[in-house]
Order: C-alpha cells, then sequence, then structure tokens
C-alpha cells in the first residue's frame, strides 16, 4: 500500500495504521479488554508490525485513508490496539495479539462481536492469509449473555443418567428413509441401549421426510424404548429450516409430544441459535448444535476462525450440546487441540497453554457448561481411548458403530453400552484402561455376544491421517 | 423387563466385592454415598426412599457402606437397591456415579399408555406394572 509517512496524523491521505494508533507495544491491555490472537502472512513487503496495526484498525475503527470525523470522537478509546508481534519459528507467519474496549461491542450479541471481529479484516488485501485463534471474552462480556440453557449438570439430573459418558447415534442413511422406517430405526437402536439418537445434519425436511411425519413416528419410538427400560431416552429432532417461524414451529410440536431434546445446525446462523437457546431454556428442552459448516472455516491452520472461538462463542450463544470432535475418529481433530475444546467447553477456567493452541486464561464465571459430543467414525473397539481422552461428561455418538453391527441396531447399541459401562467399572476399580483396554473388552466380549461380533466387524478400522491444523508449541514429555 | 438405570445396567449384577470397589472409587473422590430403595422404577422417579436420615457426608470406610447395604437389602428384600454417590464441589453440585445393588424377583414391567390427542398425535404415560398385583 502506498503511504505517505511524513504526513501529519489527520492530514488527508493515507497514514499508515501503526502510526495511527493501533500499533501500541506498550499498550497493558486491561481486564475488561477483549483479547484475541491473530495468525497472519503479510505481503510481501509488508513490515508485520504494521499489518499487525492495519488487523486491529479495519477490525475497529479505521478505514483506509484518514477521515476528519475521527477527531468528533474519543478515537483512542475506541481504536483497537495491536500490542504484540510475535514470529511463528520456522514459517513466514505471525501472531498478532490485539486489545478491543468492551465499549465497542453490545451486550450478549454474538452477531456483534463477529461482525466486529472477523467482519471485514479477513479479506484485506495487505494480508495473504489471517486467522482468528483465539480470543478471550472477559466476565464483563460473558456475563451479558444467557449461556447453556440448562448445562451439563441439569442434563444429568434430567436425564437422570450419571458416572458415565453419554451414548448417541445418528440414524443412517441419513437421506432416504420414510418417517415409518425411520422411526424404527430409532426404536432399536435406543431399546437396545442408546440414550440418544439424532437426527442428521441435513435431515430436515425432504419430500420424503417431511418433519411432523418423522417428529410423530420418533416420539412413538422414544416412549416405547423407554417403557422397555425404564429410562430416560431422547432423540434429537432436527428443527433447522428456512425462517424463524418455521423453526419455532417444529421446536413446539417437539416438545408437545415430550421431547427432551431438539436441536439445530450452526447454518442457521448465530442470532437464530440464541433465540433458540432461549426458548429451549423456557420450555425446559435440551439444545443440541450439530456444527455444519464449520470446517470451511475452521480447518486450515493459516486463513479463517479456529474452532475453539467457535466453541466459545456457542458456549456464550447457548447450547447444552455441541461436537468437538473424537481424536480417534473419521473426521480432522489434533488430539491437543480437540483436548483443549473439551476444556473451554466443560471447565469453569481454562489456563492458558499453547500446547493445546489456548492463547489466553478463560473465566467463565460459572455459566454452565456445554457438553461435548464425539462424533464421527468411532466404534466400541475404541471405549477404552475414548474413555481416557474424553472422561464421563461427553455425549460418545457411534452411528455406523451402531447401524452397521451383524446382528441388527439393537445389537450394535447393546455392544455399545456394554462396552462402555465394562470400561467405566475397570477404571474406577482402578484398572490402567489405556493400557488394558482391549483386554478388558475381550474379556467382556465373552459373555456378550453383541459385543464380540462388533469387535470381530471392526477390529483393524482406524483414521490415521495428520491434521491440518495443529498447535505450533509441541509439550515436551516430562520424566 | 430388566430395569437399566443405573451406570452398570448392562452388565451381569455386581458380586459385593465388585461393589466394594466402585464404593471405594467414590470414597477416593470425596464424594458422599447414598443408600435408596423403591418399589417403583418409573423413569422420571428421582427421589427413591433414603436409607438413613442423610447421606452418608462422614463415613470414609467401604466396610460401613457395605453393612448399610446389607441392612437395606434385609429390609427390603423385593425392592430396588440403589447406591449413589454425590460430589458437593463447586460447579458440580451433582450426582457422579449411580448403581442398582439389589433388584425384585421378578422386577415389575413398565406399560406404555396412549392416548389419541388431536391431528394424529399421542399423549404418552408409562405406568409401573407389577408382576402378579394391579397397576399402580
Amino acid at each position: 500500500m502506498q503511504t505517505n509517512s511524513h504526513k501529519s496524523r489527520w492530514s488527508a491521505g493515507v497514514t499508515p495504521y501503526a502510526e495511527m494508533g493501533y500499533y501500541r507495544p506498550d499498550y497493558e491491555p486491561k481486564e475488561t479488554d477483549i483479547l484475541c490472537a491473530f495468525r497472519f502472512v503479510p505481503q510481501e513487503g509488508v513490515d508485520p508490525e504494521e499489518a499487525g496495526a492495519a488487523i486491529a484498525g479495519e477490525s475497529s475503527t479505521a478505514t483506509w485513508t484518514v477521515v476528519w470525523t475521527d477527531r468528533l470522537t474519543a478515537y483512542d478509546h475506541y481504536q483497537a490496539k495491536c500490542y504484540r508481534v510475535v514470529p511463528v519459528p520456522g514459517t513466514n507467519q505471525y501472531i498478532a495479539y490485539i486489545a478491543y474496549d468492551l465499549d465497542l461491542f453490545e451486550e450478549g450479541s454474538i452477531a456483534n462481536l463477529a461482525s466486529s471481529i472477523i467482519g471485514n479484516v479477513f479479506g484485506f488485501k495487505a494480508l495473504r492469509s489471517l486467522r482468528l485463534e483465539d480470543m478471550r471474552i472477559p466476565t464483563h462480556y460473558v456475563k451479558t449473555f444467557q449461556g447453556p440453557p440448562h448445562g451439563i449438570v441439569m442434563e444429568r439430573d434430567y436425564l437422570n443418567k450419571y458416572g458415565r459418558p453419554l451414548l448417541g447415534a445418528t440414524v443412517k442413511p441419513k437421506l432416504g428413509l420414510t418417517a415409518k422406517n425411520y422411526g424404527r430405526v430409532v426404536y432399536e437402536a435406543l431399546r437396545g441401549g442408546l440414550d440418544f439418537t439424532k437426527d442428521d445434519e441435513n435431515t430436515n425436511s425432504q419430500p420424503f421426510l417431511r418433519w411432523r411425519d418423522r417428529w410423530l413416528f420418533v416420539m412413538e419410538a422414544v416412549h416405547k424404548a423407554m417403557a422397555e427400560t425404564g429410562e430416560i431416552k431422547g432423540h434429537y429432532l432436527n428443527v433447522t429450516a428456512a425462517t424463524m417461524e418455521d423453526i419455532y414451529e417444529r421446536a413446539e410440536f417437539a416438545k408437545e409430544l415430550g421431547s427432551v431434546i431438539i436441536m439445530v445446525d450452526l447454518t442457521v446462523g448465530y442470532s437464530a441459535i440464541q433465540s433458540l437457546a432461549r426458548w429451549a431454556r423456557k420450555n425446559g428442552v435440551l439444545l443440541h448444535l450439530h456444527r455444519a459448516s464449520h470446517s470451511t472455516f475452521t480447518r486450515q491452520k493459516t486463513h479463517g476462525v479456529s474452532f475453539r472461538v467457535l466453541a466459545k462463542w456457542m458456549r456464550l450463544a447457548g447450547v447444552d450440546h455441541l461436537h468437538a470432535g473424537t481424536i480417534v475418529g473419521k473426521l480432522e481433530g489434533d488430539p491437543n487441540n480437540v483436548r483443549g475444546y473439551y476444556d473451554i467447553l466443560r471447565e469453569d477456567f481454562i489456563p492458558a497453554d499453547l500446547s493445546r493452541g489456548i492463547y489466553f486464561d478463560q473465566a467463565w464465571a460459572h455459566m454452565p457448561g456445554t457438553m461435548p459430543v464425539a462424533s464421527g467414525g468411532i466404534h466400541a473397539g475404541q471405549m477404552h481411548l475414548l474413555l481416557s481422552y474424553f472422561g464421563d461428561d461427553v455425549v460418545l455418538q457411534f452411528g455406523g458403530g451402531t447401524f452397521g453391527h451383524p446382528d441388527g441396531i439393537a445389537a450394535g447399541a447393546t455392544a455399545n453400552r456394554v462396552a462402555l459401562e465394562a470400561m467405566v467399572q475397570a477404571r474406577n476399580a482402578g484398572r490402567d484402561i489405556l493400557n488394558e483396554g482391549p483386554e478388558i473388552l475381550a474379556r467382556a466380549a465373552r459373555w456378550s455376544p453383541s459385543l464380540r461380533s462388533a469387535l470381530e466387524t471392526w477390529k483393524n478400522v482406524t483414521f490415521d491421517f495428520e491434521s491440518t491444523d495443529t498447535p505450533d508449541v509441541v509439550a515436551t514429555p516430562v520424566a | 423387563m430388566r430395569l437399566t438405570q443405573g451406570t452398570f445396567s448392562y452388565l451381569p449384577d455386581f458380586s459385593d466385592e465388585e461393589i466394594k470397589e466402585q464404593i471405594q472409587y467414590c470414597l477416593n473422590n470425596g464424594w458422599a454415598i447414598s443408600i435408596e430403595h423403591t418399589r417403583d422404577p418409573h423413569p422420571r422417579n428421582v427421589y427413591w426412599a433414603l436409607w438413613g436420615a442423610q447421606p452418608m457426608f462422614d463415613v470414609h470406610d467401604p466396610e460401613v457402606v457395605m453393612r448399610e447395604i446389607q441392612a437395606c437389602r434385609a429390609a427390603f428384600p423385593n425392592e430396588y437397591v440403589r447406591v449413589s454417590a454425590y460430589d458437593s464441589r463447586l460447579g458440580r453440585q451433582v450426582t457422579t456415579l449411580q448403581f442398582i445393588v439389589q433388584r425384585p424377583n421378578p422386577e415389575p414391567e413398565l406399560d406404555l399408555e396412549r392416548l389419541g390427542w388431536h391431528d394424529r398425535s399421542q399423549r404418552y404415560a408409562i405406568r409401573v406394572h407389577r408382576a402378579g398385583g394391579d397397576p399402580t
């Protein structure tokens, strides 16, 4: 960009962002500031500090040229401040740390937060690429959001299920089943031992499966399975639709039929999610969020928005469940990053830890936690890994791992439940499940034919590909 | 019907030794143990009758818990008995483990009742049906 650096701050024309006050290496962030860490690659010849200042400017008050109307404002207060730029060793990337005064944001609005911080700046020509890695949300801002309608603790009390991960499965095939067949799949999976079944993200209201018919047959299946097991069961009815009016209509009917949970896709947008979160709290229905479309902007390490930022936004917006990766399954997810996402969703205070991709301390001020969901290419034979990595507060979803069982859907569900309970029992009894897991499963398979067939069918299935999104810092093992 | 509430209902019923292992785990975590019993396995019956006046906040010996379980079983031989562990720490304040340690023989059935509602929808009710007895 051509600039004239000899001109004064206020003469007409273009002044470098750094000279306009957007680069302030002496700035001490306030505890009320929103802090962001951006990974960026500047264009050839662009100074990294100037690029950091430009990010701060373009995501707060600046435009490309000097405007005298800035002088009508306390501009120093409104300008975002890039207070540190550090190179990422061995790459052409840098991390810019930027502080935003809380005054720049509307209370309780993810849409406003997103429009401010990821609004225009990602298309800025002076940068080759830009990624929002993490965001520190100050308590003052956290407290302006509703948060999860119910949260992990309340969900367990609603469901009367304790001491183990919950089990779910997404109905397959995800498109093509008619309502009555769809309900059959739900019934078999729930009576076999799952806690939840789930619509898939694109199961909305297609010509072969209209939503109202699905609701009726699914809720017949849910109640029947409850009576056969004595357990509370649920199916995530996907209320995703074209308009808020449609979404509310579907949610209301789910509630009327006694469903404990509904779901919605990320594709409906942040404000629709916040509206539904409010509805879910008011009506005592759990809200599951499917992160459909997130990989379009979360996956690449050098451009987009990290999933850890999206996870924070969704806990604020208010969802009870959020898909957050499996480590061992078929979808992208570096183990350390995924552990970081789980912490962000479940814990009350998460300390900065670059080995997990976490740039800032984050305090939630006792906002209830969101239950992470592990879904995509996982099966009973991995139970020791899943329980070791994720602990109890997680929903483990075995789609193919339930419906693909050679002895039928109910047997697939039973296999998963037996594997889970056997592993929890062993862990609690002090066994080293990470190492003894396969032996613990084999022992349970001796008396459980369902588990035996499951282990036989999927014994060699792993998805061992390198992750595209990994932390820069690798933790050095100690001792 | 085998009631599958609780953390371990898909496993064969635990021996007393296995129950004690789980109780030791709870006590190691600082969780308070409760023993509860009921004749009503309805999935929304959350308040089973508490054995004793309160959860055993001050009991740290698994043998003491085992003796209480035996006493509860002896007093209610034809009811469900379960053990729960409770974590009172800030941010939790929730049951952390819960499993059945005695089942009536035979176990009751749950009947699903439907009431035809408008526009093809149904209203559902679950009713406990004890073997040889009237629905209650």
